[in-house]
């Protein structure tokens, strides 16, 4: 048995008026180059000069399109069904009333600028004018957003859109090389604006000053081709998902932890959405974020630069998107794995059934609620440095990790990392005054309630942790 | 060949233009071949999928294609044409629409000045791609066409 090949009726006239033919061959290529070869009239509409297929020449192995399969290396079968599908484009010439709305047309400069994308068959003239005129919207300007910024800028998308609200700070340099020494202390977007012209004057900078919300998020989003999504945290990662499946857009995801990332292209039309992935968020507080865990700087460079190169093979339609896949990468093994992912029936932002048909509240979702009070149990810097001059007796116990202590660490303080403390509360004596610090003072709080809950009730957490301490005592001791 | 339409026909089409300006319109033509005439028997007005520059471009792609192509199957008939609407130009076709044109097919422009449809040709690609040429449109009317 042969593979059939449906002929549309354009190109009838060249197979005898026959809106079929059998043929065999092991690709799609092979098939294509001997319809061309036996129909010599068929060549010239399936296949430009250089030799590539047409960009409005179609063809469907059986349901599937091949750009979304191995294009024309894609294997066929006795008994698949090859079509080839026109899709048909044209339109006034571009001079004149409608100019201003033309397809992006490349200057000199950008040709210069942009000469090994156009040399490549993949990108050339027509690639780089889908660039072009391509609107990519980054979430976060942070570790993931700067790559991807970096070098979606300098691919040439045209249109770059950031939602961001932070102000640059020195912690930030370590990995988010989107903002410079020169511009800590100012906002990520005006850093990340400055940064990008300098990089490419050609692209066009829309800044958002605002938390995504489930309030502004659609009207955000709704003008953007692709999203990308460089949050750190989970409410907001439900938000750009739900957001991405109510508006169908393309959600190319990252997120990374210490020395591991993942990656993949959610779009609910084609594939999985996050929550197919993970339906439910972890428990608040499960996960660190990276400024409680640490992460190694390169490591939102390979995945934020991932997230870009799949956002510009998604503007392009090349290649094999990283849709219903899901990329593992373990730095300290140099290992990426991959795992095929499945759309979810019973999703219920993507599903059959969906139940989630607008945004909700997020923060909820996540079991995010109102912070507990802590009045009267957390004392400030200057106020410990003068109770414990009155005071020697008092205890202060440093909750931090070990390599923490490391770094920086107060004269004085009994080191009991957090996880420890259950198990080592026998050392503590209950008639002491206590108070616990970490680093910026959220981690010390659970080990007062820890310590409360063990019947401890004599104690208090340092606010703003060492780093308060730092800044407000004792300034021998380096920040981190 | 030529290509026969229906006054309603080319009525629709030309209302297609004015509800579309500023941007384009396009739709595909179906019908049958009869001798070396080209009977139109069905338009099926389609969404431009061009959003960035609907102005000056129109796109049908491949899945409308396909699902149109499957409709006019059911009725009996094929695709014979496209047509699409070049608002503020005349209706001639531009270097960009014979780059992107198929063999065979009528492509039917109507031109759109200030919103008011105005002159409407046919055109076929040369079979060496290099022009189109002008194809003449034979309006007759029908008992029934398919609206």
């Amino acid at each position: 048995m042969a593979v059939t090949i449906l002929i549309p009726t354009p190109l009838r006239p060249y197979v005898g008026g026959r809106d079929a033919l059998e043929l065999e061959g092991g690709s799609v290529g092979e098939l294509l180059e001997q319809l061309a070869g036996e129909h010599a009239g068929l060549k010239r509409h399936l296949f430009a000069d250089d030799g590539r297929l047409r960009s409005f020449v179609n063809v469907y192995v059986n349901d599937r399109d091949i750009r979304q399969l191995a294009q024309r290396e894609t294997p066929v079968k006795a008994g698949d069904t090859v079509s080839i599908i026109p899709s048909i484009a044209g339109g006034a010439t571009a001079v004149g009333v409608g100019a201003q709305h033309a397809a992006p047309l490349l200057s000199h400069e950008e040709i210069l600028r942009y000469s090994r994308h156009l040399i490549l068959p993949d990108v050339g003239v027509e690639g780089q004018k889908k660039l072009k005129a391509a609107r990519v919207l980054l979430v976060g300007a942070g570790g993931l957003g700067s790559p991807a910024a970096l070098y979606l800028a300098a691919a040439g998308v045209g249109t770059l859109g950031i939602v961001d609200f932070d102000v640059v700070d020195k912690t930030n340099l370590q990995r988010q090389v989107l903002h410079g020494t020169s511009t800590v202390g100012m906002p990520k977007l005006e850093s990340a604006k400055q940064r990008i012209h300098d990089l490419n004057p050609n692209v066009r900078v829309e800044t958002f000053e605002t938390r995504l919300t489930a309030e502004n998020a659609l009207d955000i989003m709704r003008d953007f081709d692709i999203v990308a999504d460089g949050t750190d945290n989970f409410p907001t990662r439900y938000l750009v998902n739900d957001a991405c499946v109510l508006l169908d857009k393309p959600n190319v995801y990252g997120s990374i932890f210490r020395f591991e990332g993942q990656a993949s292209v959610f779009h609910a039309r084609q594939g999985p959405c996050y929550r197919c992935l993970y339906s439910e968020p972890p428990p608040p507080g499960l996960v660190p974020s990276c400024a409680e865990g640490g992460v190694l700087g390169v490591l939102p460079g390979i995945i934020g630069s991932i997230q870009a190169m799949e956002t510009i093979k998604l503007i392009l339609g090349v290649g094999e998107p990283l849709i219903g896949r899901l990329v593992l990468f373990d730095a300290l093994k140099l290992q990426f794995r991959e795992l095929k992912l499945e759309k979810d029936p019973d999703c219920p932002v993507c599903g059959t059934h969906p139940t989630v048909t607008e945004l909700i509240d997020y923060e909820a979702f996540c079991g995010i609620g109102a912070e507990p009070s802590y009045d009267g149990a957390e004392i400030t810097a200057q106020d410990l440095r003068t109770e414990w001059d009155r005071s020697p007796d008092l205890l202060v116990i440093d909750v931090r990790e070990p390599h923490e202590y490391e770094i920086a660490h107060i004269d004085g303080a009994v080191l009991i990392p957090l996880s420890e403390l259950p198990t080592r509360l026998g050392e503590l004596d209950g008639h002491r005054e206590i108070v616990t610090h970490c680093h910026h003072g959220a981690r010390s709080l659970k080990a007062l309630e820890i310590l409360k809950a063990a019947g401890f009730s004599k104690v208090r957490s340092l606010r703003g942790g060492i780093d308060a301490w730092a800044v407000n005592v004792d300034p021998g001791i380096p920040r981190y | 060949m030529t290509l026969v339409l229906d006054p309603r026909q080319l009525a629709a089409i030309r209302r297609h233009g004015e509800a579309a300006y500023p941007a384009e319109a396009c739709g595909l033509i179906g019908g049958a071949v009869e001798g070396d005439r080209k009977v139109a028997l069905q338009l099926v007005p389609l969404a431009n999928q061009r959003t960035d520059s609907a102005r000056n471009r129109y796109l049908i792609d491949p899945t409308s294609f396909r699902r149109a192509q499957e409709r006019l199957d059911r009725d009996g008939l094929e695709v014979i044409g496209v047509y699409h609407s070049h608002p503020d130009h005349p209706p001639a076709p531009s270097a960009f629409d014979r780059d992107h044109a198929w063999p065979w097919l009528s492509y039917v422009i109507v031109g759109v000045g200030a919103g008011h449809a105005a002159d409407l040709k046919s055109w076929v690609l040369a079979d060496d791609r290099g022009v189109f040429d002008e194809e003449s449109i034979t309006i007759e009317e029908r008992k029934a066409v398919w609206q």
